[in-house]
């Protein structure tokens, strides 16, 4: 067992409660930043691919996970940050100007939206964000002479100060740069948990009436992180539009929302690590089973000769997670790692849920 | 000037008459008590204080300013914190995460700040951690600081909801029923907080509160109320002694608090 003894109030601001905890997290940047030198292409796009859907996922995480609210509409944000991205950039912008430019418009754009959506609760909330999702996408399509319309868009080709970043022609520099904001938003998530803005966020996720009652305005918090969460998505979206190189509406459809709610949910809600976990898990079941078709064929049964076979055990896999670890991947690390440092002083029943009692539902 | 005016308060819920026609004011440093029966419209006189319900007729003052027109968000800021009569923490959330949020109304930073961790941030993290502690300490929570809320007795929970009131730094202090459910210790040690609050931070405090020996130990003067209407008011002995107060209690008979 580990003890942290803490000798001022400094201990429990910092980010990190002692050494050991900063030097993990450092490891794994190094790793991560080494990976290009370990592993081919292919892994590296792999790896690229989860750290965008990560990010993608860190803000929804932001909404679903610390502000209790659903989304059913976050692919909107990746497209108006794919968009957004790939068109300033056609019309001569750098990079490192239009990628902040199309976090700031989808941030923007959430939060007005939001101003009146967050009103409503629950399912009505989420439908809304549906609507916001099918309005975009229309969108999308009648602004063709930006978007391409349904034949789609080129994302230029990445360069900063004459180094390129091209997904293919530099994928390695492509990567860092990922890594590279993957690690600054992550950073700046986790200042927002420790500051006055996250607990307003955990607040009005917890209890509204108390929230209300501290001072904190429910409409004006929920709409601010709308708006943080759906810059967040839009960052993404630009990274993944040169992930994809060339796109249209269809690479930000329905079913990417739904596996971005997948990945908070697998992940663990209420965890930036949730956001990490969801998405390896989200992009590696489908490299896993497709590693399992081949080999499968070599045994001479052929499970891509049925269609949907593999969208169907992806589902129960996803299925199955839901149903046994509803904490999350995130969740079943902690109580792992839970067990491991108070060995041998683990009980079975420590994990058991407390009973809650019921709150009053007359002030709601 | 009284620090808190009600005047001709009423709200219909609609046939329902929760409060109809309640005047009162409380002097600041007073202790000041609502009682009655279990529906007689106490809880919802704070949730009308706390601007939750909007009054159907009515004037709340607050420390000369006309309160009835706010939102519920713009009570704190002004100094009147509360605690709920059916606990409403922040559940998955730290003892000391629940009484920091008490201190919103004191944030000095913008979101862009709090991203960035500026140095500002910081000091005035210090700052909120400091005032954070004495309650911690007044209340005797150094136990249970690091301890979600969700792993915690009851009695505990309660205190925990009065440190996240006194978070805030109000000067005025709602507390709905803060010996419900209690132990005998537990509501002793409650009445010597009250006392405290009073002496020690200079507080107002109205409170809703069934136990009579507490009411009797720490308040000033006490309004009984059933049906929504005021039955009336004095110190504790006048009020019990008052018989449209028997007569209130005996025509319904006290069960536990609801
Ligand atoms: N939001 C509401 N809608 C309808 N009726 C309500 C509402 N809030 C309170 N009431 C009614 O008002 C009456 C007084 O309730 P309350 O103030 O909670 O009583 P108590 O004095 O026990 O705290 C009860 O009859 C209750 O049912
Ligand atoms: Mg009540």
């Amino acid at each position: 067992m580990r003890f942290v003894f803490k000798t001022s109030y400094d201990r429990d601001i910092d980010l990190h409660k002692d050494g050991w905890s900063r030097a993990r997290i450092a490891l794994l940047v190094v790793i991560f930043a080494l990976l290009p030198f370990a592993v081919g292409d292919y892994y590296l796009a792999e790896a690229a691919n989860t750290l965008i859907w990560a990010l993608a996922g860190m803000g929804l995480m932001i909404l679903v996970g610390h502000t209790g609210l659903p989304s059913l509409g976050h692919a909107a944000f990746l497209a108006i940050g794919a968009y957004t991205d790939a068109a300033l950039m056609n019309a001569g912008l750098p990079f490192l100007v239009s990628f902040p430019l199309a976090g700031l418009a989808a941030g923007v754009f959430g939060a007005i939206v939001a101003i009146p959506a967050v009103r409503m609760s629950g399912i009505y909330l989420a439908i809304a964000t549906l609507a916001l999702f099918v309005i975009v996408e229309e969108m999308v399509i009648i602004l063709e002479p930006i978007t391409g319309g349904v034949g789609g868009i080129f994302a230029p080709s990445i360069e900063i100060a004459g180094i390129g970043f091209d997904r293919y022609a530099n994928l390695a520099n492509f990567y860092w740069l990922v890594l590279a904001i993957v690690v600054a938003v992550t950073w700046c998530y986790a200042n927002l948990l420790r500051s006055p803005t996250g607990r307003s966020f955990l607040a009005v996720r917890d209890s509204e009436v108390s929230a209300r009652a501290l001072g904190i305005n429910v409409t004006a918090t929920r709409a601010l992180s709308f708006g943080l969460s759906a810059g967040v998505t839009g960052l993404a979206g630009g990274l993944m539009g040169h992930f994809i190189g060339f796109f249209n509406y269809e690479a930000f459809s329905i079913f990417i929302s739904i596996n971005l709610l997948l990945v908070v949910t697998i992940g663990g809600l209420g965890f930036i690590q949730g956001a990490f976990f969801g998405a390896i898990l989200i992009t590696a079941v489908p490299q896993l089973l497709a590693i399992l078709r081949d080999g499968l064929g070599g045994w001479g049964v052929d499970i891509s000769a049925i269609p949907g076979l593999d969208t169907a055990i992806f589902s129960l896999i996803l299925i199955g997670f839901i149903v046994y670890e509803p904490a999350g991947l995130y969740g079943r690390y902690l109580k792992i790692k839970a067990y491991f440092t108070l060995f041998p002083l683990a009980r079975r029943d420590m994990f058991r849920r407390n009973k809650t009692y019921v709150k009053t539902e007359r002030m709601r | 000037m009284s620090l808190l005016e009600v005047e001709d308060l009423a709200i219909h819920f609609g046939g329902v008459k929760a409060v109809d026609g309640v005047s009162f004011t409380v002097e600041e440093g007073e202790v000041f008590s609502i009682i009655g029966p279990n529906g007689a419209g106490k809880s919802t006189i704070f949730n009308l204080i706390s601007r939750f319900y909007r009054p159907t007729r009515g004037r709340i003052r607050f420390d000369g300013q006309d309160i009835t027109g706010l939102a519920a968000h713009q009570i704190a800021p002004l100094g009147i914190a509360r605690t709920f009569q059916n606990i409403e923490l922040f559940d998955h959330s730290t003892v000391l995460d629940n009484l920091l949020m008490g201190r919103h109304t004191h944030r000095r930073t913008n979101f862009v700040q709090d991203i960035l961790f500026l140095p500002k941030v910081r000091r005035e993290e210090r700052a909120h951690r400091q005032r954070v502690e004495e309650v911690i300490e007044f209340l005797e929570l150094e136990h249970y600081r690091e301890k979600m809320i969700a792993g915690l007795p009851y009695g505990v929970r309660k205190v925990v909801e009065i440190g996240r009131a006194l978070s805030i730094g109000p000067k005025l202090i709602l507390l709905d029923e803060p010996a419900s459910g209690l132990s005998v210790e537990e509501s002793e040690e409650v009445a010597f907080w009250i006392e405290d609050m009073r002496r020690d931070m200079g507080l107002t405090v109205l409170m809703v509160e069934h136990d009579m020996g507490l009411v009797t130990q720490v308040s000033d003067r006490v309004l009984a109320v059933a049906n929504g209407q005021p039955l009336a008011m004095g110190t504790a002995a006048e009020v019990q002694d008052d018989p449209h107060v028997k007569a209130a209690y005996l025509g319904t008979p006290e069960e536990d608090a609801a």
